[in-house]
């Protein structure tokens, strides 16, 4: 089953067109990656899936239209993004971003043991769940976002970049437990990301954009035989 | 001796006009992360409007109940109106937009109202009491009751809710907070109207001794702003424990120093303030923002 089908979609930052007909699937707890260049529209076409942007074509998810819908409805149908540059709220404690997270929840009792969940796989964050989320390491900023998403308990996952800034071993780390927290939990995601080594560890297939088109698709193993994916994205 | 207690308790009474307005400073800062500089004169048209009411024959009580819904409505709807367009862009534009609206609701008081003193009645009794030798009118003690009263609701507002927990979130960071499903819109709309609404019950608190002008409030303000900027921009217990400090030193500095004396004591306030933010410049109260690439 598809839970979310991108067709031809298009869009634009005021008058400059960003994309320029971008299309994908993502299955029912699958893991899709989008890779390409800087500036290829890699995070636009996360902010147009989650309608933070102005587009064209046609966003399916769930069966149904999603296109034009605002961002704050989009979360509502179980769609959770981490931006690029995670959207760590800063002033705020850890333990209230992930509160935030949750705000759409009802159920108390489960919100507590997905808290405690997102706590074991992110045990750095147990440590500092009374500090304000700005006094926190890039890498424990970015496990924050993503727990953060996690406690909305969503269906499908956008992430943007995960591994920004962060050094190697540690980028290495929260992929790890992206991974872990995709087989325990089932959720499907797609995976913006610029290092596509790290992006292979996670996704099952993948997207090539080159300024703001579809340039190549396939599963993982596919791509990463591809002499033009390795030199330009696999470091040759 | 008595002097001294007197100078106190009444620096007190002063210091809560101030503070009234700080919690409104403080409430739209933490719900929409702006510095609203026409706080002071929204707080003077829910006076009006409470004034108004009265003069159709409500009972005081009622009459600024009444005010209090309006002026919600009436944040609400400047935030909707106005103040939306420019949120998003540069906060400093938003800043000014505020500093416009201050002109525009003293003007639309005046225009309406005129610039005649207007009586406001109490809701307290005139009566005063005898405390330690100083006498104290039973008006100040309600006042400061009330503001501690508020204060203690926003603090809880603020740590101990969901609605308070998702006004800061996005004062924080908006588009991120609607990732998270927060519908940032209202919940601005609900950050202006609370604090229109806390104004409100500032301008009533402050009209019976100020007595009604539109200008009532341009004092008060500037008082309100340096109590927000020493007790920090994030806590309401800082705002009103620097609102009574000024309210008192500022009694006590017009007394004892002769140096500075009644013509001189408005300095008082920005002398602590340029010390306050010398040794600490977060604020008393606020909680230090580190930030960490």
């Amino acid at each position: 089953m598809t839970l979310l089908e991108l067709d031809n979609v298009t869009a634009w930052y005021g008058p400059v067109q960003v994309l320029d007909g971008v299309s994908l699937s993502v299955p029912d707890n699958g893991a899709v990656g989008i890779l390409g260049a800087n500036g290829a529209g890699k995070t636009t076409t996360l902010r147009a899936i989650s309608g933070a942007v102005r587009t064209g074509g046609r966003i399916t998810y769930d069966g149904r239209d999603i296109r034009g819908l605002h961002p704050e409805q989009v979360a509502k149908l179980g769609i959770a993004h981490v931006p690029e540059g995670r959207g760590t709220l800063g002033q705020l404690t850890v333990r209230e971003n992930l509160r935030v997270g949750a705000y759409l929840r009802k159920d108390r009792k489960a919100v507590a043991e997905d808290l405690d969940y997102c706590l074991e796989l992110f045990p750095n964050l147990k440590d500092r769940i009374s500090s304000s989320a700005s006094a926190l390491s890039g890498g424990e900023q970015q496990m924050l976002a993503v727990a953060r998403a996690f406690m909305a308990r969503p269906r499908l996952l956008l992430l943007d970049e995960a591994s920004l800034g962060l050094a190697p071993s540690t980028a290495k780390a929260v992929y790890e437990a992206i991974r872990r927290l995709r087989l325990e939990s089932g959720i499907a995601m797609l995976i913006v990301e610029q290092n596509a080594n790290l992006a292979f560890t996670l996704v099952d297939s993948a997207i090539v954009l080159e300024t703001g088109r579809n340039v190549l698709s396939g599963s993982s193993a596919e791509l990463k035989g591809m002499d033009e994916i390795r030199r330009a994205y696999l470091g040759g | 001796m008595d002097t001294f207690i007197q100078l106190v308790i009444d620096g007190l009474a002063l210091g809560s006009v101030y503070a009234a307005l700080a919690l409104a400073i403080v409430l739209v800062n933490q719900s929409t992360g702006l510095i609203n500089f026409s706080q002071g004169a929204m707080a003077v048209l829910s006076a009006y409007f409470a004034y108004v009411l009265i003069g159709w024959g409500f009972p005081t009580i009622l009459a600024i109940l009444g005010s209090i819904v309006v002026s919600f409505l009436l944040g609400a709807i400047v935030e909707r109106l106005l103040i939306r367009r420019f949120e998003g862009g540069d906060p400093d534009t938003a800043v000014v937009v505020t500093i416009g609206l201050l002109t525009l609701f003293t003007g639309i008081a005046g225009w309406i109202w005129g610039y005649n003193n207007r009586q406001f009645p109490s809701l307290f009794p005139l009566e005063t009491v005898d405390i330690l030798g100083a006498v104290v009118s039973v008006r100040s003690i309600g006042t400061t009751l009330t503001i501690v009263g508020i204060m203690v609701v926003l603090q809880l507002l603020f740590q101990g809710t969901k609605l308070g927990l998702a006004l800061r979130a996005v004062a924080i960071n908006p588009s991120s907070a609607a990732y998270s499903g927060l519908p940032v819109g209202r919940l601005l709309m609900i950050g202006w109207g609370l604090a229109a609404a806390l104004g409100a019950v500032a301008g009533a608190l402050v009209a019976p001794a100020l007595t009604l002008t539109p200008g009532m409030m341009d004092t008060a303000l500037v008082y309100a702003l340096a109590a927000v900027i020493i007790g920090g921009l994030n806590s309401p217990l800082g705002a009103v424990v620097a609102a009574w400090g000024i309210g008192v030193l500022e009694n006590l500095a017009a007394v004892y120093v002769p140096f500075i004396g009644y013509d001189l004591k408005i300095a008082v306030p920005f002398i602590i303030l340029f010390v306050v933010l010398l040794v600490r410049p977060q604020g008393l109260f606020g909680r230090k923002v580190v930030v960490r690439v």
